[in-house]
């Protein structure tokens, strides 16, 4: 389905997109307190930006470099083409060591991979452990936002499914009461988990090792209980230095929720003694995007869904109306690359007001590349054909200046003088949910006009 | 695991390398934040994250402090890395299994400076004998000699040596969670509650 179609089941309910839409603003304007509480805020972004370029210049030799590193360190690191074997990959590495059980934290990649179905295939148990991802698969959804995956489900709801799976009371709502019971349901999963799989925040090719941060601690308990921590991330995820920290990780927690930094940032160079790591690291379409001059930047992304929280659209459209598993500005880039005829419609999911970009931590043109996306999927013959016949019929108005002023002069007086069903009759899609405003009495060149000749008598 | 993925994918890249463009050096590319008292900034930020920071002079006065906590007291399974901070009720080095911390109530730990923009410890599993340590226990407390507290963390990285431990990382305040509509709820997965002693006399960790 289009996003449009999703997005209008989505906000057939007033009260819930309000809801939404709020609960994502809250969320900007945490962001905006602390980016403005960072002098050098914009020099870290330039920073930040420039070392993710510099690193897509010289990939191959950090890939190699992080590679060598880390095998030094111990670490079985392992190459995918994409999610299949990606997933095989996993799976032999679980099936090799006898594992039953495994706890992940939040990795957007294993979404992508669809990891999770996979190894339930393969009679392995998965449990999510991020608070978030635990609610969406109990109730056998998917995230619909990459930081907060359930931030379209209300506490009542989330109460109705813990007492279903966890045993709470019927009718809790409180968040304390609930995540408390969640912790001690998940505390039991994670002390008897075989493995962990995590995501990786940074990969840092001058040492080998691997930052993950969470801050409800679920990505360290999962791996240090357990022998055994798998760790899968894009290529893209690799940055030089470890004095890079120093600027991704001041940008990632303050764009992304509005805090100084995680409660935990943890660095993991090597197995500890009798322990494995194994790093997969994959490729699943990310080279097709980096062939792409236009679009490499998005490979900076540190998915920190800064862009999300501040895009008009997302936040009135719900992350699951883009189908996709990373939605919102980021995702209607990524996505249409590797998929454009299922994702044709998200680059249309936005009004270009070009907020995303604003916000960006690694400044990634957003909105330029939206734009731009839109003419290659027109390129490719994927837009339908009333958005082309009124691009048509709007480009052949705009460039007949005798037209465009009849026409405007048309439209103020219908506006003026036009009973109420004629102009917000059905094919008129902006008189669906607002009103119109009124017209004013004189055309902008008429007012120029005017001032000009009082200007000529002076 | 695939040779010819590993091939194909390095193949892929080196087709299309864009240009190449400068590393920034981090120490010329400009000023980065400052506070005129870095520990009462981080003393701000680690309340804000939920945390809380005590100042003493010794580690004595930080023992009779953390012995007033009622967490501390009613705590039924303790340890210390720290002597002269609180007690054991464990002996850590005999513990093999890091499943066996798993009932662990208060935990007193070392962090070897804070970041007061962020409110952050750096903590090494040099310390500890099982990582785990950081993350299993209901509650903690961590001491950190109050002479070492970082403006930001570039000024972290430049003292630190990333990759000398398997395990390292910042922590800045208790485990936390806002999944549930956004509301903040404190202790997650991890500790419950964080108590960070800056220690005026105390020594820089030496292992």
């Amino acid at each position: 389905m289009s996003h449009p179609a999703l997005a209008r089941d989505f906000i057939a309910n007033r009260e819930r997109t309000q809801w939404h839409d709020k609960a994502l603003w809250f969320v900007r304007e945490k962001r905006d307190r602390m980016a403005s509480s960072v002098p050098e805020w914009e020099l870290l972004r330039e920073t930040a930006s420039a070392i993710k370029q510099h690193t897509l210049s010289l990939l191959p030799d950090y890939l190699e470099q992080f590679e060598s590193n880390a095998a030094k360190l111990g670490v079985v690191v392992h190459w995918a083409a994409d999610a299949h074997e990606h997933n095989e990959i996993v799976l032999g590495i679980l099936q090799q060591r006898n594992v039953r059980r495994l706890v992940k934290s939040k990795s957007m990649l294993t979404e992508e991979c669809h990891l999770n179905p996979y190894l339930e295939q393969h009679g392995i148990e998965v449990v999510d452990t991020d608070l978030g991802e635990r609610i969406v698969q109990l109730r056998k959804e998917t995230p619909s936002h990459i930081v907060l995956p359930a931030i379209h489900i209300k506490k009542e709801e989330v109460g109705e499914c813990f007492h279903e799976h966890l045993g709470t009371k019927k009718g809790a709502s409180d968040p304390k009461y609930l995540a408390e019971a969640a912790r001690h349901h998940l505390r039991e999963r994670f002390c008897r988990a075989d493995a962990g799989l995590t995501g990786v925040n940074f990969a840092i090719a001058e040492t080998g090792g691997i930052v993950i941060c969470t801050n409800e601690g679920n990505a360290d308990l999962g791996v240090s209980l357990p022998k055994l921590h798998i760790a899968c991330m894009g290529f893209e995820k690799l940055i030089p230095r470890a004095a890079d920290l120093g600027v991704f990780l001041r940008l990632l927690a303050r764009s992304a929720t509005g805090q100084p930094i995680t409660t935990y940032s943890s660095h993991f160079h090597g197995p500890p003694a009798g322990c494995e790591l194994h790093i997969v690291i994959v490729d699943n379409g990310r080279t097709e995007i980096f062939r792409n001059p236009e679009f490499r930047r998005s490979l900076n992304c540190i998915r920190c869904g800064a862009c999300m929280n501040t895009c008009p659209v997302y936040r009135r459209s719900g992350g699951h109306s883009y189908e996709a598993t990373v939605p919102g500005p980021i995702g209607s880039i990524l996505t249409p690359i590797q998929t454009p005829e299922k994702h044709s419609s998200l680059p249309f999911a936005c009004t270009l007001c070009g907020s995303c970009t604003d916000v960006c931590p690694v400044k990634i043109d957003l909105h330029h590349q939206l734009f731009a996306m839109r003419e290659v999927l027109d390129g490719k013959r994927l837009i339908g054909a009333s958005k082309k016949l009124s691009m048509k019929l709007v480009s052949g108005v705009l460039s007949r200046t005798w037209l465009y002023n009849l026409l405007g002069t048309a439209a103020r007086l219908s506006l003026r003088w036009l009973p109420r069903f004629l102009i917000y009759n059905p094919l008129n899609a902006w008189g669906r949910q607002r009103e119109l405003p009124l017209a004013p009495k004189k055309t902008f060149r008429q007012q120029f006009a005017e001032r000009q000749q009082k200007d000529d008598k002076r | 695991m695939s040779p010819s993925s590993r091939d194909q994918i390095f193949s892929k890249i080196r087709a299309v390398l864009p240009q190449s463009s400068l590393l920034p050096d981090l120490n010329s590319v400009g000023q980065w934040q400052t506070f005129v008292n870095p520990s009462a900034r981080f003393a701000d930020v680690l309340k804000f994250v939920g945390g809380e920071a005590v100042f003493v002079k010794t580690l004595a006065e930080a023992d009779a402090h953390l012995r007033t906590m009622p967490e501390w007291n009613l705590a039924k399974i303790r340890c210390s890395v720290v002597s002269g901070l609180g007690d054991s009720t464990i002996d850590l080095n005999a513990i093999d299994d890091p499943h066996d911390l798993e009932n662990v109530d208060f935990a007193v730990l070392r962090g070897h400076f804070g970041v007061a923009e962020n409110g952050a410890i750096w903590v090494t599993d040099d310390t500890v004998k099982h990582r785990v340590l950081y993350f299993i226990p209901q509650r903690l407390a961590i001491a950190v000699p109050a002479s070492q507290i970082v403006h930001n963390l570039h000024e972290a990285y430049e003292r630190l040596t990333v990759g000398h431990h398997r395990f390292a990382g910042f922590i800045s305040g208790p485990s936390k969670t806002a999944d549930i509509e956004q509301s903040l709820v404190i202790g997650a997965h991890g500790a419950r509650s964080l108590t960070v002693y800056l220690v005026e006399e105390m020594s820089k960790y030496e292992p």
